[in-house]
């Protein structure tokens, strides 16, 4: 049987991992977008050394495991003097590793837009940035959002490698509360109904947009 | 209609997983009990019942021992020889020996404090010989043999430091593995620490050397090892706990406890203990 | 930092053996979540009743939960629940195929229920059989859609193989962690070391899935 004991002995480690877990998300969030953006504005830019360096930083950090990443962050980083704590290195990681693949997602979405409309906008008078505010984005926005949706979502469930680092989050308690209690199963349990308790609503929610946007074509 | 939809569909998975969820604590009641009454039953018959995990190494012609790779002095994989080295190690190796007749007829599986139970509970090995301290808690889940090694709790820190007892700990953080005793020790001996936890002693060290805590604390052998492999890390704080190492094995196997314990007192009667205990630590074993 | 101190034979034929064991998890574990997670995708578009929510519920669950934790699971509490026993490995291949089923399944049936129900109709009509219009005119026409998200998750799954050293499994970045933990010089090399060789099999996987993805749209 589910031992609920482990729940109410253990309640302030796990309320304080779920916190952390969803401080490390939000700012994994945050960071990995503004990243993100800037990353995919390399890559479509006119100049070329620009280009080079954001596809470099996409394919490259697409291809290693996060884990190396955070890794890198935690031990690596030290050499250079610069030391960070579990929950730093691991929500930079997180973001850097993110930023790759949403870099990706709005470039598709710029891309998906016909080029013939850039130049149906700059004709008609509009400069650059104007054609890209009115008139692309608003395209993108429907064909990035679901990508993005589901790029938070393996951030949330990516923000358990923390718990490797001794981030403090939500796994990070679950290996902890773990040695104390000898019960596996409950603890685990525990761990993932509150990563659900995340991840489940905001699937519902990704899932409902995209159908929305599909309409909305 | 669209939200009415994704409502249903929702609500569906809702159900489902919540069913699912009771189907899996479902299993799990029925199969603790399972557990519960098997071992229960285990160690009533132990009178009449051979060892099964004796026979189970007969058969094999092989014993299969859990022990560290990453701990300098009882068990330290060398990337050169891809073979393990340690205190542990040599133990194993004349356990092997006592029971096949060569100290060759073994395997070594990686364990780390937190994998080393259920490793044994799986059957993935037949005994642990990790620098495991006997305790109360553990002895409800596997069995212990007699005490092997005398370890205790200290700290390991870099030279210089301001840390030199326990009790300079206090609003500092200190570094440990998860699944080992020294976290809960430390905590009651000097209340306001920080612990940091990790997987393994690798990661452990590797984040004391990087900066990540002030010290790292568990039993003074393994620091020894470390501060041997680093000798800018020294120990500090004496110890602070004892720490009885003992080899473990399945729970309610007390056959194969007792042949442990005979094996034991063999080894130190025959002097091949003291022996082993000479080649790692560079002195006599305390009586 | 010492590069030349970390990369000794040694410890270089010590990183091929770890690298060994990511490919031997990786391998089986791609072919495994390949299978299960097209069965899945197949049983759900075959819409039975009952069998078909429950799938839905389980991929669900799976795919919204951290494969850490699926592996902490797989590793510690299933063999305390279920009377099954795995090596660490068998372990590891069993959480990875697990989710990654869970991930490939929502691919394979997003490649299936792309393909316009009419098609399907039609096939019935002019006399295929359930089985025979998948296997002639669904499959191969989804398949084509497949590969791109298909190898992208199989590159998800080589790298998630790393997530097996809190299991203590000697793969690539455990082979590393104990090279390292040697000397406090060797932790850049070796993770850089460790990150390239990801780089590189991961990079000519998708160089080789960008070329397969031009030859299909031909």
């Amino acid at each position: 049987m589910i031992d609920f004991t482990i729940l109410t002995t253990y309640q302030d480690e796990y309320l304080k991992g779920f916190m952390t877990t969803i401080e490390a998300s939000l700012l994994g969030l945050v960071g990995s977008f503004i990243i993100g953006v800037i990353i995919a504005v390399f890559r479509i830019s006119s100049v070329r050394p620009l280009r080079w360096f954001g596809t470099a930083y996409v394919e490259f950090l697409r291809n290693i495991p996060l884990l190396i990443t955070v890794f890198v962050f935690y031990h690596g980083l030290p050499v250079l003097h610069i030391n960070l704590s579990g929950f730093a290195s691991g929500t930079l990681g997180l973001a850097v590793y993110t930023s790759a693949f949403i870099a990706e997602a709005i470039r598709a979405g710029i891309n998906a837009v016909p080029k013939g409309q850039m130049e149906a906008g700059r004709s008609s008078g509009l400069t650059y940035i104007q054609t890209m505010r009115y008139v692309i984005l608003p395209q993108a926005i429907k064909v990035v959002i679901p990508p993005l949706g589901n790029q938070f979502i393996n951030l949330v469930k990516n923000s358990s490698i923390l718990g490797v680092v001794a981030g403090l989050d939500l796994m990070y308690f679950g290996d902890t509360i773990n040695s104390e209690t000898f019960d596996v199963f409950s603890t685990y349990i525990f761990v993932g109904l509150f990563y659900l308790v995340l991840t489940i609503p905001l699937s519902l929610f990704v899932g409902y947009l995209e159908r929305r946007l599909a309409r909305a074509y | 209609m669209m939200m009415k939809k994704s409502w249903k569909k929702a609500l569906t998975l809702l159900v489902v997983s919540s069913l699912t969820a009771l189907a899996l604590v479902g299993c799990g009641s029925s199969s603790s009990t399972d557990n519960k009454t098997t071992s229960d039953t285990g160690t009533k018959k132990t009178d009449t019942v051979s060892s099964a995990t004796l026979d189970a190494i007969k058969k094999r012609d092989k014993l299969i021992a859990g022990v560290k790779f990453d701990t300098n002095l009882f068990g330290l994989k060398d990337p050169a020889t891809g073979k393990v080295n340690g205190f542990d190690i040599d133990i194993a190796k004349a356990l092997a020996k006592d029971i096949l007749g060569d100290e060759n007829k073994i395997e070594f599986k990686e364990v780390t404090s937190k994998t080393r139970i259920p490793m044994l509970d799986k059957g993935d090995i037949d005994v642990i010989i990790a620098t495991m301290t006997i305790n109360e808690e553990r002895k409800k889940q596997v069995n212990f043999s007699d005490v092997y090694f005398k370890a205790g709790q200290s700290l390991l820190v870099k030279q210089g430091s301001p840390i030199k007892t326990v009790d300079d700990l206090k609003g500092k953080k200190v570094l440990a593995v998860k699944g080992a005793t020294s976290v809960k020790n430390v905590k009651e001996k000097s209340p306001g620490v920080e612990v940091l936890e990790f997987d393994n002693y690798a990661e452990a060290f590797t984040a004391l050397k990087s900066g990540k805590g002030d010290a790292l604390t568990t039993d003074n052998a393994i620091l020894m090892g470390m501060s041997q492999q680093d000798s800018s890390y020294v120990l500090t704080g004496g110890l602070f706990t004892d720490e009885p190492y003992g080899i473990a094995s399945k729970h309610g196997e007390d056959e194969f406890t007792k042949y442990l314990n005979t094996f034991l007192k063999k080894i130190n009667d025959n002097g091949d203990y003291a022996k082993i205990y000479k080649q790692w630590f560079k002195e006599d074993p305390k009586k | 930092m010492d590069f030349a101190g970390a990369f000794t034979a040694a410890n270089l034929k010590y990183m091929m053996q770890g690298l060994g064991v990511t490919l031997e998890i990786a391998i089986w574990s791609i072919a495994l979540s390949f299978l299960f997670g097209t069965l899945i995708a197949i049983l759900r578009y075959a819409r039975i009743p009952v069998l078909s929510q429950v799938l839905m519920a389980f991929v669900e669950m799976i795919r919204n939960l951290p494969l850490l934790l699926i592996i902490f699971f797989t590793f510690f509490a299933i063999p305390e629940v279920m009377n099954l026993n795995l090596t660490p490995i068998q372990a590891a291949i069993a959480a990875l195929s697990i989710f990654e089923a869970a991930m490939i399944s929502e691919i394979v049936r997003a490649g299936l229920n792309s393909i316009p129900k009419g098609q399907v109709e039609a096939a019935r009509s002019s006399g295929l059989g359930y089985v025979q219009t998948l296997r002639h005119i669904v499959l191969p026409q989804a398949l084509r859609k497949m590969v791109p998200p298909l190898v992208s998750q199989f590159i998800s799954l080589i790298k998630d193989t790393t997530l097996t050293t809190v299991i203590a499994i000697e793969e690539l970045l455990r082979s590393a962690q104990i090279v390292y933990s040697q000397k406090q010089d060797y932790v850049f090399p070796m993770l850089i070391l460790a990150a390239l060789t990801f780089f590189v099999i991961n990079y000519a996987l998708s160089l080789v899935a960008g070329r397969l993805e031009r030859r299909f749209q031909v």
